[in-house]
């Protein structure tokens, strides 16, 4: 039996339909990074079900209570606009849930009809909905445009937009936007960034807020998260490091034209050539020494890319998922010495096929890049079936393909609904890098062990 | 420290003196501490009414009523959602419908996904000549029988019609295609999509299949979704029993059920909320009868079976089913005897759907569990208080917009005979068209909340400490940060089947193991145990 059995070679033009999307909406990404600021509560201005599905799919992800509100918009808010309900929304959550800040996101039905943000948000200070030192921040998410990459990005930028500020006087501190990456890689980052000796203002933080601990007390509003107070003087930071240009390039360029803060955007640390690029630029920008610690960390990768060599070389990839994620992991795959011939992402934007090219270093020729409309699972899982690969890299949803052609697979990337590991395990810096590889040589390996003849089982590998 | 606990009059009054005075007035309406007369008279609560801005609540939207729960256990029907991308996604297979094609060929569209990515320059132009091309896409590649085309929030507003469309394509392409006009925002709650989805399944689906199954007992089940396999123990039951199964609504079913469901001489009701309008309508179109069964629990199991026995009134069918359930409940007795003392006196609390936290409570109370608190997501007065009180529910400005379709018999595919059996067992005692709700059947005193809140869960967890929470999976972890275990009742947790005899045996189990878990004693560290 199949899973997905009237997925066959014939590829047909689409310009309409997708099937099997490799991306979703805008305010899931919003709600998302708005859990990284220290007692925030997100705020989703439009239909219950949006609100209910956005929280359920983080829910699903980080297996962590994921607290938002909603507008819950009627037929009645959609003809008379949705004023009246955020309104009514920042009053209550104030005075019931009492966070520091609310981070308002729309969705395509506030967005179709026009809500005006900044209007509504000043109209309730007016009106003293907003407690003296509370904050409401806010950022336009239309579902219809991007994808929840670029709800992230817009959410981020609003972070920017509404809390940074520059005092005039430098404070040494690094800023760096993670992009959207899991709780675990945030972790990390902020190691790496303490190993090199930097103070560094990291926003948003979801560690210590998606990854939180079970001891019988839950704190409603968890210990982690980047602070107000943090966010508002990344505006007086040395420079700034934005991971990934998808998801942080827009937050980390407003902050140099609102703040004069110098930055640099670079690709999501994954692997071992993009982190040696993160670790060099902050080695470089900062002055400063990379510790020797740091330095036999990379050689510990490097050792393993080379003692599991043979089981990587040759080896056809399919990588489907979030364009930061899949330009390092081209580059990562072909440091390995395997062949990344498919790569598909359904978050638009003209520079992913040109970025993954640059990593790619003609290396492939014959890779298949697939973007924005219509670039989907059905998409790829055909390209599977006129050519197979060896392995897929992806989200839970890729195992319908993997089960179906017996291709092993390793879940990466937004929603893993069907494991867990990914929110407490990095996937950044060398450490993650070491961890990925263990990923794909298990992949490979138990698949060897699982089918090899009887008298091709080998003990030692 | 006192170990006296507040009364949950108390703790009603805690939830609401949070709220703003507006808020707290209504919610008060919400939560009710049970008090059923002793002539049967019910308190009413406040039900299906919107839930405030800003409150934290359960409820999705009438998109995923309508395409989620009752359209999205389907297996050959493309379900096409114009929209924007992520309606269609969150709708991606995060339901558990379980179905099981009849052959390797049988076309099978559940593990897929189908969107009109609707993107900006048609929510400004119009998405209705994007909605046509990918029907045509859907056909091109897929070859379905039929699709069915879900509106989502601004698909509504720019003014697409998918009747139109789906009108015009069917006719292009000699397939049935239909629409639903079930935008998020309509209703307060899944529940407007439950109905919008069984009007359209009624406009265009029932009533096309002219031949019912063989069988001597021929009846539909309605509301019974397949969530971890459910609807494949019934499936076993009915045919041990020698009941055959015309359609089921709509887990593990094919559209030529659908089809032919109007030829069933018996509708049962699972789900009353989510299905009641379907079971309504074919009565008056076409004379079949219905009740309600509920499958949860063996106690109910037995009720149904039996019940469904003494309306067909045969003997071979009574004996059957005595047999069947006789085989089945020594499994159910041996796990009643190992689970009761570990679970005896525990206390358990329901907040989820529009049945299920009604059904549950009937298992609870096989192994000695006693629910103290419970309530709906998106129910109406009637799941709460028994169809008695339908007559006098006020209809508001936001159920009003729902269509209600107004049938009368078919002059020629009505069955009076049906009927006259109706008629003939009524006078006997046997009730149908029947639903007594939640109320009747909790403890007096038991506490009631329509619609729950996070705060109003937040409080039951600390007060009231309940041995298990019953939710969804907005709720599990929150809940279980606690140090209680919150069982969902929408996926069951990836575990199930919970539905007639084996599926209890497989709650127990389940409810023992998570009550009884040795993590719950390892919360604290060793030196912070006095803390």
């Amino acid at each position: 039996m199949t899973l997905l059995r009237h997925t066959n070679t014939d590829i047909k033009p689409r310009k309409a339909l997708t099937v099997n999307a490799a991306k979703t909406c805008q305010p899931v990404g919003a709600m998302y990074a708005a859990l990284g600021i220290h007692r925030c509560l997100p705020h989703s201005h439009g239909s219950q079900g949006c609100c209910s599905y956005h929280r359920s799919a983080l829910t699903r992800h980080y297996k962590e209570p994921v607290m938002a509100a909603t507008s819950s918009f009627t037929e009645g808010t959609s003809v008379f606009g949705g004023q009246a309900n955020l309104l009514k929304s920042i009053e209550t959550i104030f005075e019931v849930y009492a966070p520091d800040v609310i981070a308002v996101h729309t969705t395509c039905l506030s967005e179709t009809i026009g809500d005006d943000l900044p209007q509504i948000v000043s109209k309730a200070d007016d009106k003293g909905f907003i407690p003296e030192g509370k904050m409401v921040i806010y950022c336009n998410t239309p579902s219809y445009i991007g994808s929840h990459v670029t709800g992230f990005s817009n959410m981020v930028n609003g972070m920017v937009k509404l809390l940074s500020e520059s005092t005039g006087e430098k404070t040494g501190t690094y800023n760096l936007i993670p992009g959207w990456v899991e709780p675990s890689d945030m972790r990390e980052l902020k190691r790496l960034m303490s190993v090199m000796g930097l103070n560094t203002i990291m926003f948003p933080d979801t560690s210590d807020v998606m990854d939180t601990p079970l001891n019988g007390d839950r704190e409603f509003y968890p210990e982690g998260g980047t602070t107000v107070e943090e966010i508002k003087a990344a505006g007086d930071s040395s420079a700034t490091f934005g991971l990934g240009s998808f998801a942080s390039k827009a937050a980390t360029e407003l902050l140099t034209s609102k703040c004069s803060v110098p930055s640099e955007v670079l690709d999501l640390p994954i692997g071992l050539r993009a982190t040696d690029r993160f670790i060099d630029a902050v080695r470089s920008t900062a002055g400063v020494e990379v510790p020797n610690s740091l330095t036999r960390e990379r050689g510990r990768l490097v050792d393993l890319m080379s003692d599991m060599h043979q089981y990587f070389h040759g080896k056809r990839v399919a990588l489907v998922g979030d364009p930061d994620q899949l330009i390092a992991l081209s580059e990562f795959c072909a440091d390995l010495d395997m062949r990344p011939v498919y790569i598909v992402s359904g978050t638009p934007g003209k520079i992913f096929e040109t970025k993954v090219l640059e990593r790619l270093e003609e290396r492939i020729p014959e890779v298949k890049i697939a973007n924005g409309a219509n670039a989907d699972m059905y998409l790829l899982h055909q390209w599977i079936k006129q050519e197979p690969v060896d392995l897929i890299i992806g989200n839970s949803y890729c195992k319908y393909i993997s089960r179906d052609e017996n291709i092993p697979m390793i879940r990466h990337g937004f929603p893993i609904l069907d494991r867990v590991g990914h929110s407490l395990f990095p996937t950044v810096g060398y450490m993650g890098g070491m961890r990925l590889c263990e990923m794909i040589l298990e992949a490979f390996l138990s698949k060897l062990d699982r089918e090899s003849p009887d008298e091709k089982v080998e003990l030692v590998m | 420290m006192s170990t006296e606990k507040p009364s949950l009059e108390e703790l009603k009054e805690e939830m609401v003196s949070a709220y703003p005075s507006k808020v707290a007035k209504k919610r008060a309406g919400q939560i009710l501490l049970n008090d059923v007369a002793e002539d049967g008279t019910v308190p009413e609560i406040k039900a299906n009414t919107r839930s405030t801005p800003g409150i934290i609540t359960q409820r999705g939207c009438c998109y995923a009523g309508c395409k989620g729960v009752v359209l999205g256990p389907t297996r050959d029907i493309v379900n096409l959602v114009h929209g924007p991308i992520g309606c269609s996604f969150y709708a991606w297979l995060t339901r558990r419908n379980q179905t099981r094609p009849p052959t390797e060929e049988s076309d099978n569209f559940i593990n897929y996904m189908f969107s009109t990515d609707m993107q900006d320059n048609e929510i400004i132009f119009g998405g209705e000549k994007k909605l046509a091309e990918a029907i045509r896409e859907v056909y091109d590649n897929f070859k379905p029988r039929a699709i069915g085309v879900f509106s989502t929030c601004p698909v509504g507003l720019i003014g697409d019609d998918v009747h139109a469309v789906s009108r015009k394509m069917s006719e292009e392409l000699g397939i049935n295609i239909f629409g639903f006009s079930c935008e998020g925002y309509k209703g307060v709650s899944q529940s407007a999509g439950h109905h919008i989805a069984n009007n359209q399944l009624f406009k265009h689906v029932i009533g096309r299949g002219t031949e019912a199954p063989e069988g001597k007992f021929r009846v539909n089940l309605l509301g019974e979704y397949n969530i971890g396999g459910d609807a494949f123990v019934l499936e076993d039951i009915f045919e041990r029993c020698g009941i055959t199964l015309c359609s089921t609504f709509s887990g593990n079913s094919s559209i030529d059920q659908f089809e032919r469901s109007h030829l069933a001489d018996l509708n049962l009701v699972m789900c009353h909320r989510s299905i009641n309008y379907i079971a309504e309508m074919i009565e008056n179109k076409y004379g079949t009868p219905w009740f309600k069964v509920n499958f949860i629990g063996p106690d109910g199991s037995a009720k149904a079976l039996r019940k469904i026995a003494e309306y067909f009134d045969d003997d071979e069918l009574r004996a059957n089913v005595e047999k069947v359930i006789a085989e089945e409940m020594v499994a159910v007795e041996k796990a009643k005897a190992l689970y009761t003392p570990r679970l005896q006196g525990k206390k358990a609390m329901l907040f989820v759907g529009g049945s299920r936290a009604h059904h549950y409570q009937d298992l609870f109370a096989e192994v000695g569990m006693e629910t103290v608190s419970a309530g709906y997501e998106f129910a109406h007065r009637d799941d709460y208080e028994g169809r008695d009180v339908l007559h006098s529910i006020k209809v508001d400005a936001d159920s009003r917009n729902i269509e209600e379709l107004t049938v009368t018999a078919d002059p020629e595919e009505y069955r009076p005979e049906n009927a006259d059996i109706k008629q003939s067992r009524e006078e006997a005692g046997m009730a149908f068209s029947d639903y007594d709700g939640m109320m009747p059947e909790m403890k007096k005193g038991s506490l009631i909340i329509d619609d729950i809140s996070e705060h109003e869960t937040e409080i039951l967890l600390k007060k009231v400490k309940p041995d298990i929470f019953c939710a969804g999976i907005k709720e599990k972890y929150g809940v279980q940060k606690f140090g209680i275990p919150c069982k969902q009742l929408h996926s069951y947790d990836y575990g199930g089947p919970y539905a007639g005899f084996s599926g209890a045996v497989n709650f127990f189990r389940d409810i023992d193991r998570m009550v009884n878990a040795s993590v719950w004693k390892h919360l604290k560290a060793p030196w912070a145990k006095g803390a």
